[in-house]
């Protein structure tokens, strides 16, 4: 457990380090990169004292690394706002967006898996085959225009795009979600039901399952309790995967929909060259990819006996 | 053994020792397979009576887990059977679910060869044997575990407490194994099917099973079906002995006759081929029976036997040899041809081995 | 999620033992759907490679009297788009350029993932090492790895080749090292060793072409996850650039006008839906000709 911490970390900081050095390679004089509005010679000048830039690569990593640790990420170009204050107010979009998907994606992806496990005939099992198939093959932002086109524009069920805060108003809040959480939990729904079923097969086939079933319990506890639990080790995994596709799709889905995320953020800062909220959508991101599958590791040797368990003398 | 333990047959009403609590007749199961039909089991008939332990003995792949599973419909949806599977007057071949559910774990219990795979490895101990309990008895959850650890102390598992919190990978082979049985009694059932519960299991550790089995048959007055293809199991705990060949019962009897008298060749064969001791210095050869036990698709009118038979003749493959009695003697045998005492001294004379 | 990184998900498949060329085509001609998805991509190689020569307009002709037609107005047989241009040669010509990207980015991450693959299953002290890399790049999701380079190298398609590939690079390390891994235990190989062959030797001679079954199914994964990516790419502005014609940029000019024409929006997606899904029951068609038990049924 201490080694996967120490993994954990080494990542992260190689991976700022990747940031630091994204920015120095770009080019030009990295200060008028990161000025923006003032580039008057007493700013710029006050800006390569804050960031080093005069000093060795070493001493202005370490600069970076400081201030980004106290929450300095530097200023907007565009708009000279603090750039974790942007982040801030952009966070709470994505981070409902990717948790209504979650929810949708496990509820429908881990529903139709046991389904497609339970029932190996004829029906239920080919359109779970073709879902999943489906799943890979679609391009999920085409898949958002076609539910805007049919149930914004023609059905006018949904709004096609806009946003409002939760704590506004919450019904209109999840009128506007709707949608995206379903687009994008799309595809991870598909990805989780192929995941659950094959490993929900293999738990039923087991002897342990026969002993269930021997001890007079009815189909549905069989399933659901006992075949499902050992599956739900393997979901768990899956799901951690695939946090890095659901944060990639959650960009383009706030595109889409006009939602003012991570994603609109990360794609406007890329067309206006607004560099350090660039460099520090970057690192955010791969900071919170990096906790968050650190997360979903305690988390299966949680779910998992055998290995929270181990070393106990019988 | 806790003074608890006696407990259990209260739950009950107090059964007849020598009753016969299951009637199988003429069960047969046929597998539809992706090859073809496949006859497993053809014509069983016997009876488990209460306080009594009988022994199916076979071949792997003679149908003995098959006719196991058949009692209580375990069996997966390609398989049909017929027959008659009576517990207690109830017809089992062909109940509805409910009461097929009813009598899992309640009336009929299990317990199968691989103690490592046959518990849930997610779940304690203590949860899996409560299951039992909370859904056949209603027990509550606090009712249910304090009863499994008396279970637990009832097949000799020391420090109970501790271990209803344990999960299986923490325990021995053996220990598993117990866990099992102790999971099957926990609803005092009328009949345990142990299907080889000690083949998995180091030879040190298989008495000591064997001594549960035991115990738990004089205890509870259960009827024990054991299926096992070990001959000194059988001679260790035996009452009766039923022995099965490709899907049908050939010989069946009680155990001190068997082992003294056995009459299908087939039984004599299998005698022959446990190692015995030297004789007069010389080592004996372990006497095979030649060829395989066969597959069938369908069940013909012969004896299934006749191709591996030293004493088989035209009358053995052209009609089946009905199951009948010897003269004199409950011990029944389906053989045209069976074993007399004269031909048993002949078959067991020793072989020299070329050393 | 259909991007790049659902090609990491699947569970690497085992090569098995390798059967022979004649045993897999005769079991791959035996799966029908198998068949159709290669017939499709046959005709949408075909169709991409030909499109200078199978497309009725150039790419960007324009046709200002004849904007937003319906697909079956005479002349323009899937219609036009918001500035007349044919629709159905721009598919032609987008479905070229993302089969481009698409097989260059593999075979970018195949040329860095396989070596390094092999080396970390060879040697055993390169192993942690590639395993902190493989770490590092997996720590940014695909995208925001595509915006990091756009951001340095601005946004062309040679961007999002470089994107996809270096987002392909961990799946393929991964698969090549547990092949490694498996076949370095084997008989053959013990042999070649005490007969004091060479570490790059066994390598190349035993070790890579048996690989080559196991990578092949890897890039059948890998081809449509890429032109999945490249569509997502140049949809966002970061790949190729408008009015250069791709899967995506039209599907991203669409967006606009999809109130009142809704078929440059639909028909893009059919396009890019139709090549992955051939390429997917292809993919599944392989892989089960190639391991039959079906070591993940």
């Amino acid at each position: 457990m201490l080694r996967r911490l120490a993994q954990s970390a080494l990542t992260l900081v190689l991976a700022s380090m990747v940031v630091f050095a994204g920015v120095r390679a770009l080019p030009g004089d990295p200060a008028l990169a990161l000025a923006g509005e003032e580039r008057d010679p007493a700013s710029l000048a006050a800006l390569r004292a804050k960031y080093g830039l005069d000093d060795s690569v070493w001493v202005q990593y370490w600069h970076y690394l400081e201030l980004s640790v106290q929450g300095d990420l530097g200023r907007s170009v565009r708009t000279n706002i603090p750039v974790s204050e942007m982040l801030l107010s952009a966070l709470p979009v994505t981070l409902e967006l990717s948790l209504l998907s979650l929810m949708v994606a496990t509820l429908v992806g881990v529903l139709t898996g046991i389904l497609a496990a339970v029932r190996r005939g004829r029906p239920a099992e080919w359109f779970a085959n073709g879902f999943a198939l489906m799943g890979l093959s679609v391009p999920n932002f085409w898949l958002g225009l076609m539910a805007i086109l049919y149930l914004s524009v023609a059905l006018r069920l949904f709004p096609a795009s806009g946003y409002t805060p939760f704590f506004e108003d919450p019904v209109d809040n999840l009128h506007h979600m709707v949608l995206p959480a379903v687009i994008l939990g799309t595809g991870l729904a598909a990805v989780i039901m192929r995941q659950t079923r094959s490993s929900m097969l293999e738990s039923l086939s087991t002897d342990y399952i026969r002993t269930a079933r021997a001890k007079g319990l009815d189909e549905r506890t069989v399933v659901g309790v006992h075949a499902l639990r050992n599956s739900l080790i393997v979901v768990v995994t899956i799901v951690g995967l695939q946090l890095g596709a659901l944060i990639s799709g959650a960009v383009v889905t706030e595109r889409i929909f006009g939602l003012p995320g991570f994603g609109k953020l990360t794609i406007d800062s890329v067309f206006q060259r607004d560099y350090p909220v660039i460099q520090a959508v970057v690192l955010v991101t791969a900071t919170a990819y990096i906790v968050i599958n650190l997360l979903v590791d305690l988390l299966y040797s949680a779910i998992d006996p055998r290995i929270r368990v181990t070393g106990e003398a019988t | 053994m806790s003074a608890r333990a006696h407990d259990l047959t209260e739950l009950r009403d107090e059964v007849r020792p020598g009753e016969p609590l299951l009637q199988v007749r003429d069960l047969s199961v046929r597998f539809r397979t992706e090859e073809g039909p496949l006859s497993a089991v053809d014509d069983v008939s016997f009876d488990a009576h209460a306080g009594e332990l009988l022994a199916v003995v076979g071949e792997s792949g003679c149908g003995k887990s098959v006719t196991a599973m058949a009692l209580t419909g375990l069996l997966p949806g390609s398989a049909t059977v017929t027959g008659s599977v009576l517990l207690a007057g109830e017809e089992l071949v062909g109940a509805d679910k409910t009461t097929l559910r009813r009598v899992r774990g309640r009336e009929i219990a299990y317990i199968f060869q691989e103690p490592m795979t046959s518990l849930n490895p997610v779940f304690t101990v203590g949860r899996q044997i409560s299951e039992v309990l909370r859904v056949h008895e209603g027990m509550s959850k606090k009712e249910a575990l304090h009863r499994s650890g008396e279970l637990l102390d009832l097949v000799g598992i020391p420090s109970a407490r501790e271990r209803l919190k344990q999960y299986p990978h923490q325990l021995s082979g053996g220990m598993r194994q117990r866990v099992m049985i102790a999971m099957s009694v926990a609803c005092n059932p009328r009949v345990l099917v142990a299907d080889e519960p000690t083949t998995a299991l180091d030879v040190t550790v298989q008495a000591g099973i064997l001594d549960v089995l035991r115990d738990l048959r004089d205890r509870l007055g259960a009827a024990v079906v054991l299926i096992t293809h070990d001959l000194g199991v059988v001679a260790d705990v035996a009452d009766r002995v039923m022995v099965m060949y490709a899907g049908r019962v050939v010989e069946r009897g009680e155990v001190h006759e068997f082992f003294a008298h056995p009459r299908h060749q087939y039984s004599v064969g299998l005698l022959g081929a446990v190692p015995a001791a030297r004789v007069h210095g010389k080592r004996q050869r372990l006497r095979e029976i030649p060829g395989l036990v066969p597959v069938l698709a369908e069940q013909p009118d012969a004896c299934t036997f006749a191709d591996r038979c030293p004493a088989a003749d035209e009358q053995c493959r052209t009609s089946r040899p009905p199951l009948e009695r010897a003269p004199q003697s409950a011990h029944e045998a389906a053989c045209w041809h069976p074993a007399t005492d004269a031909s048993r001294a002949a078959a067991a004379s020793p072989e020299e081995v070329q050393s | 999620m259909s991007t790049v990184e659902s090609a990491l998900v699947d569970p690497p498949v085992t090569g098995g033992d390798r059967p022979r060329r004649g045993k897999v085509l005769r079991r791959l001609v035996r799966a029908p759907l198998a068949l159709t998805g290669l017939t499709v991509l046959t005709v949408a190689i075909l169709a991409a490679l030909l499109a200078p020569v199978v497309a009725p307009y150039p790419a960007a002709q324009t046709n200002f009297d004849a904007t937003f037609s319906p697909p079956g107005t005479p002349g323009f047989l899937l219609g036009t788009d918001s500035l007349g241009r044919d629709i159905l040669s721009r598919i032609l010509y987008g479905t070229r350029a993302s089969l481009t990207v698409g097989v260059l980015s593999v075979l970018l991450g195949l040329a860095v993932g396989v070596p390094l693959g092999l080396a970390a299953g060879y040697f055993r002290a390169l192993d942690a090492v590639i395993s902190r890399l493989t770490d590092l790049v997996l720590a940014f999701p695909f995208l925001i790895l595509a915006v990091g380079l756009a951001a340095i190298r601005g946004a062309s398609l040679s961007n999002a080749a470089l994107a996809i590939g270096i987002a392909q690079v961990p799946g393929i390390i991964r698969v090549t090292r547990s092949e490694t891994l498996r076949l370095k235990g084997l008989d053959y190989v013990s042999a070649a060793v005490a007969e004091g062959a060479s570490d790059p030797w066994i390598m190349g001679r035993h070790i890579l072409p048996n690989a080559v079954s196991v990578l092949i199914v890897q890039a059948t994964v890998a081809i449509p996850a890429a032109i999945l990516g490249e569509a997502v790419l140049s949809f966002l502005g970061l790949g190729i650039q408008p009015p250069a014609p791709s899967l995506g940029t039209m599907l991203s000019e669409a967006q606009q006008y999809i109130a009142r024409a809704p078929w440059t929006a639909i028909i893009p997606g059919v396009a890019i839906i139709v090549i992955t899904l051939a390429f997917n029951l292809f993919g599944d068609g392989l892989r089960d000709a190639l391991d039959p038990k079906g070591s993940r049924r």
